[in-house]
């Protein structure tokens, strides 16, 4: 009796508890965005800048994807290219010319139509080396772009973009491109409003505030309502828009949550719709108890260590192969990662567009214990002190602490760890002034030559010292050649196969993105590259 | 009797008092007999550990404490016991050599200035000012690509940032002994510099000193975690107590005896050391020795 | 006095131009450059972005035109964030800093030195145990633990304050000053303490005792006095710190401060940002312990004799 009586004024207790703070709480800025069509996101760092031909991050990339529209979009359902500004297009039967019709009825926010010369005028500056834009490389499949973008030309009407007319032009390749289209929805190929820019200052350098909120003139779903430094940016729908009837949401608001932690607490109090990631170890607990709220989606990208082939030890393959097959993946991702990470056999991720490596290779310790001592290391024995380096970075030091017992129990070797800050490993990285070093790898547009085109001779992302001809051939003309699809995805099979043979560099994972997302956020479907369409999303909150 | 004669006399007699007094004071015993012990602990860490520090059980994960494992496991299923006692070794001997270096460094540096005063005491005061003002991160960057990962470094690179403020109290009092009669007094009688400052200004200070340090020991930890962190100091997968509480406090919710365990290890460091200093400090004081 | 002050902000140039020395070299021996990226940077981007910030220049001369624009009051172009400058950076972070850190030195000043006297008067009694068990408490909480742990108590479970932010709703500047104060109240309490001891002891306080003054005129007016000698040389350095070192309570709770950037310029390499922000820093440490300074003559009259006869 007196124990039920007690229980029920707990409960009471506790419910009016639970009364008081929500109506002491009040509404939630979540809940109010749902109603206000207002998308609370969390985007991970203030923004370097918001201009598309000098940024190269993420968070400015979602910024500025709503900001500003180039020739065509992707699906984010399926990655497939819908038209954007250039509402038809057509392909030569050689695949080197591509004309592009603009809609008539684009407009920047100011009113000005969107036109053909909007977009060379944009190109030519994207690629003028004075701005230091370190995406122009995106522009290289264009005849000549590579010329004047290192300098060697200065005379932009010999680079293949030609305007026809107001709403008509013309780009002519070096080689039939098939993710050339995709190129076209990078923030580095997007439209800027010529009179903005020159109004602003000199258009080719750096340091002009025509990014900034009031000076903004874009042509996106979105304009730029408000920037306050490490604070938000908030983003307001542009009525403008061509397609500003199918745009639902009245508005975004970008917080530059830098710490996971902190962004998981914001979420978790009702502060953001979505978030950027979430910390490691809470994965586990929202897969169990708000399994509705987490989301684990592929994403383009890997991890991996990277060797440097000029250290003694490691020059010789065998030793490569056998570090590589005595990591235990699956327990990696299971118990390590615990994001539903995908083990990697090979380089690039499965399924990119339609192309997947067969694995090269498997978790043998058994056989990697037979070629270590192969290689004149029985047991370990002998073998010399060697370091991994990682950058400060508590997943890093996590995984890396994990391997290394795996190496000392599998092979009897002792490696050391050795983190250093981001600037100082990238500046070893790329003197070469490393053993063994973490990497990772997203790739910049869905095709296995964004993971294969890094590894050729002396190539700027390779840094191992790597280098076969024959890998170079089939990389970088083998591919480039290939009639259809199928021929040219044989020549990668077979670039990938070498690479792995030789195995410069040990493939751990294939990347996931985790992060957590309010029910209420609807037509955000997952795809590889972690891509929001914003004109589609919208808020419903479920009653 | 010669003057220094008797200054030795006094010496001795005024320690053994201390001494006594110390003895008297059950806290102070208490905190000293329990910092005792912790050495202990450190110094047969490898003896008893229940397990090796490197060894893991991926599949096992963050337990919580068990038979097996008296205070569960980590993440990575290292046993939680094993990385405290570890984890100890470094942190004690981090806490007290920094902060012994640093003592030693500020003590000396604010002693001298503030007994020199005028044009030695500015000069060196703003030499102060300027290492407080040098971006710390810079350095401790520009330390780790010199000289890499190494441990007296990390010593030497704490006790080097902690001694700056040490200095600053220590002159602060000094400036304000020297106006005191005792100070004037030995200075009429001819007592060099040297000795005035080891025999009376510095034993003076020793309050507000041993205060400070027994604050800066555990700050000294925590900075530790916080160099090693970032690249310089420890390696993984040793550990230290610091670390072991930062990254305990990125899983308090769910792992939370990974945040409790080698906090309490710090908690029971701390309170112990200050009994111990405040028994010192009570102990030490001139005048409750006149009394 | 007003002589001395002079005299101290004359030093205040050399040590400045020491700090700027110093730092404008040691950023430049830092491996890894403000451009450096993950992905490799063509050389002729390199090249265009050194030519657009003088880094192509001899060190000297890089460093004279930075000397030159300085004295003009130009602290240059972030080259973390090439739309904006260093003193629109700072400018933009300060108040919020400021405000945070002026909120954590009320709190921790009041109640530190509170405690401290409340356990100083009773040495080695509950009174004296409950105060500084609780600051030692304070120490051992870092502000990295104190905050999320603060967070999730009062901002999560009991769902009374908010959980990030800085003056969008009201109540969010409580557990952030909170957290930034913690560590400097049991600082406070614990030096203060110490001081106190020092002082009751001291012949002038037993005259005072002696006189028949009641305790709290003793304690207020004259214990006080020479007991906050110890503090008051802690608070100059640390509340300087207060204002550029709220990094992490900024990181946890998301405010947009100064300290962050003090931060984060460092490990982006951005050297304009570094020296701004460093010498914003260095002027705080000279302001800051010259009024600690002053506050010790005011303390203790018995400097004051010192400073006339320096001056003069």
């Amino acid at each position: 009796m007196s124990f039920r009586k007690i229980h029920a004024l707990l409960v009471l207790g506790l419910s009016c508890a639970l009364a008081l703070s929500a109506c002491g709480g009040g509404e939630t800025r979540v809940e109010a965005g749902d109603r206000e069509q207002i998308l609370h996101w969390g985007n991970g760092a203030e923004p370097q800048e918001l201009d598309p031909h000098i940024v190269t991050g993420v968070p400015e990339h979602h910024i500025i994807i709503a900001l500003l529209e180039g020739l065509v979009l992707k699906d984010p359902a399926t990655l497939e290219i819908i038209p954007g500004v250039a509402e038809r297009w057509e392909i030569s039967a050689d695949g080197l010319i591509y004309t592009f019709h603009l809609r008539a009825d684009a407009r920047w926010s100011n009113g000005d139509p969107v036109t053909a010369g909007d977009f060379a005028w944009s190109w030519r500056r994207a690629l003028t080396p004075s701005l230091g834009n370190l995406y122009a490389y995106m522009y290289f499949p264009i005849r000549n772009a590579e010329a004047f973008a290192t300098g060697k030309i200065d005379d932009f009407d010999q680079v293949g973009v030609e305007v026809l007319d107001e709403h008509t032009l013309r780009v002519t390749l070096n080689h039939p491109t098939p993710y050339f289209l995709q190129l076209l929805d990078h923030y580095s190929m997007f439209p800027v409003h010529r009179a903005t820019l020159e109004k602003h200052g000199d258009p080719f350098q750096r340091g002009s505030d025509w990014t900034r909120a009031g000076n903004f003139v874009g042509n996106g779903p979105f304009v730029l309502a408000e920037w306050q430094l490490n604070k938000v940016v908030a983003v307001d729908k542009n009525p403008g828009y061509w397609d500003a009837e199918r745009v639902r949401l009245n508005g975004i608001r970008y917080y530059p949550v830098e710490n996971v932690s902190t962004e998981e607490r914001m979420f978790r109090a009702g502060q953001l719709h979505v978030t950027g990631s979430i910390p490691p170890d809470k994965i586990a607990v929202y897969r169990k108890e708000s399994p509705e709220l987490l989301r684990t989606e592929p994403y383009l990208g890997n991890y991996f260590y990277r060797f440097n082939l000029d250290v003694p030890q490691l020059a010789d393959p065998r030793v490569r192969r056998a570090l590589a097959m005595s990591i235990d993946r699956e327990q990696i991702v299971e118990h390590v990662t615990q994001g539903g990470q995908i083990p990697a056999y090979a380089f690039t991720p499965p399924d990119t567009l339609g192309y997947t490596a067969p694995p090269a290779f498997a978790h043998d310790p058994e056989a990697a214990r037979a070629l270590l001592a192969e290689a004149g290391y029985p047991g370990g024995q002998g073998f010399p002190p060697t370091e991994l380096l990682y950058n400060t970075s508590e997943g890093h030091r996590k995984l890396a602490v994990a391997i290394q017992q795996m190496w000392k129990r599998e092979l009897g070797i002792e490696i050391t760890l050795n983190n250093q800050d981001w600037k100082v490993y990238l500046d070893s990285v790329n003197n070469g002034n490393y053993q063994i070093a973490r990497a990772g790898w997203i790739g910049d547009y869905v095709d296995p030559n964004s993971f294969l085109d890094m590894w050729v001779t002396d190539g700027g992302n390779n840094r191992t010292g790597w280098s076969d001809p024959r890998y170079d051939q089939l990389v970088l003309e083998c591919a480039p050649r290939a009639p259809d699809r199928e021929r040219r995805y044989r020549c990668f099979q077979e670039a990938e196969a070498l690479l792995m043979e030789a195995m410069p560099i040990i493939p751990v994972y294939f990347a996931t993105r985790n992060y957590l997302t309010r029910p209420s956020v609807r037509g955000m479907p997952p795809n590889l590259l972690g891509y929001p369409l914003f004109k589609q999303i919208h808020l419903q909150a479920a009653d | 009797m010669s003057d220094e004669a008797l200054q030795a006399e006094r010496g001795v007699s005024l320690w053994r008092d201390a001494w006594l007094r110390l003895r008297r004071n059950r806290l102070a015993v208490a905190g000293g007999v329990t910092l005792i012990l912790l050495c202990v602990l450190a110094l047969l860490t490898p003896w008893i550990a229940p397990y090796d520090y490197r060894a893991q059980d991926l599949a096992l994960g963050a337990s919580p404490p068990s038979a097996a494992h008296w205070l569960g496991t980590d993440t990575l299923g290292r046993d939680l016991l094993t990385h405290v006692l570890w984890g100890g070794r470094i942190s004690l001997a981090v806490g007290f050599v920094a902060t012994g270096v640093a003592l030693l460094i500020g003590v000396l540096y604010g002693t001298i200035a503030g007994y020199a005063g005028g044009r030695v005491d500015a000069v060196m005061m703003r030499l102060v000012d300027i290492l407080y003002a040098l971006p710390f991160m810079i350095f401790i960057i520009l330390l780790m690509v010199i000289f890499g990962r190494n441990l007296v470094l990390l010593f030497l690179a704490i006790g080097a940032v902690e001694w700056l403020t040490m200095a600053r109290i220590v002159r602060g009092q000094v400036q304000t002994l020297k106006q005191q009669e005792f100070i004037e007094a030995a200075v009429s009688l001819g007592l060099s510099r040297w000795t005035i400052i080891r025999r009376h200004l510095i034993p003076n200070t020793l309050g507000p000193v041993i205060v400070y340090t027994t604050l800066t020991i555990p700050s000294v930890m925590l900075l530790e975690a916080f160099l090693s962190f970032l690249g310089l100091g420890i390696q993984p997968p040793a550990s230290s107590w610091g670390l072991l509480i930062s990254y305990g406090a990125e899983t308090m919710e769910e792992y939370p005896w990974l945040l409790i365990f080698p906090g309490v290890a710090l908690s029971i460091t701390l309170f112990s050391l200050n009994f111990l200093g405040d028994g010192l400090r009570d102990a030490l004081d001139p005048r409750i020795a006149k009394d | 006095m007003p002589r001395f002050i002079l005299h101290r902000l004359l030093q205040a140039l050399p040590v400045l131009l020491v700090v700027v020395t110093a730092t404008f070299f040691l950023v430049r021996l830092a491996p890894g450059g403000p451009f450096s990226d993950e992905k490799a940077v063509p050389a002729e981007v390199q090249r265009a972005l050194e030519a657009r910030y003088r880094l192509d220049q001899p060190l000297a001369s890089q460093y004279l035109s930075y000397l030159g624009d300085l004295v003009r009051g130009d602290f240059g172009p972030s080259f973390r964030y090439p739309g904006r400058s260093v003193d629109e950076m700072i400018f933009a972070g300060l108040p919020t800093t400021a405000e945070l850190g002026l909120y954590a030195l009320l709190i921790s000043l009041v109640l530190g030195t509170a405690a401290g006297v409340v356990a100083a008067l009773r040495p080695n009694s509950a009174q004296d145990y409950l105060p500084m068990s609780a600051a030692m408490i304070g120490i051992c909480l870092p502000s990295f633990l104190l905050g999320p742990l603060l967070i999730l108590v009062f901002g999560i479970w009991l769902d009374w304050m908010p959980v990030s932010g800085w003056g969008n709703v009201p109540g969010d500047k409580i557990l952030p000053a909170l957290t930034l104060a913690s560590g400097y109240t049991a600082y406070v309490a614990r030096l203060s303490r110490g001081g106190m001891l020092e002082v009751l002891s001291q012949d002038y306080i037993r005259t005072a005792r002696a006189k028949g003054l009641p305790e709290w005129i003793v304690v207020l007016k004259h214990g006080l006095r020479g007991g906050l000698i110890p503090v008051v040389a802690f608070a100059g350095p640390a509340f300087a710190g207060l204002l550029s070192g709220s990094f992490v309570v900024e990181t946890i709770f998301q405010i947009p401060g100064l300290g962050r950037f003090y931060v984060q310029a460092a490990f982006n390499r951005d050297y304009t940002m570094i020296m701004g922000t460093t010498i914003f820093f260095a002027v705080l440490i000279v302001a800051f312990n010259l009024l600690a300074d002053i506050a010790a003559v005011w303390l203790n009259p018995r400097l004051r004799h010192q400073y006339r006869k320096r001056a003069s």
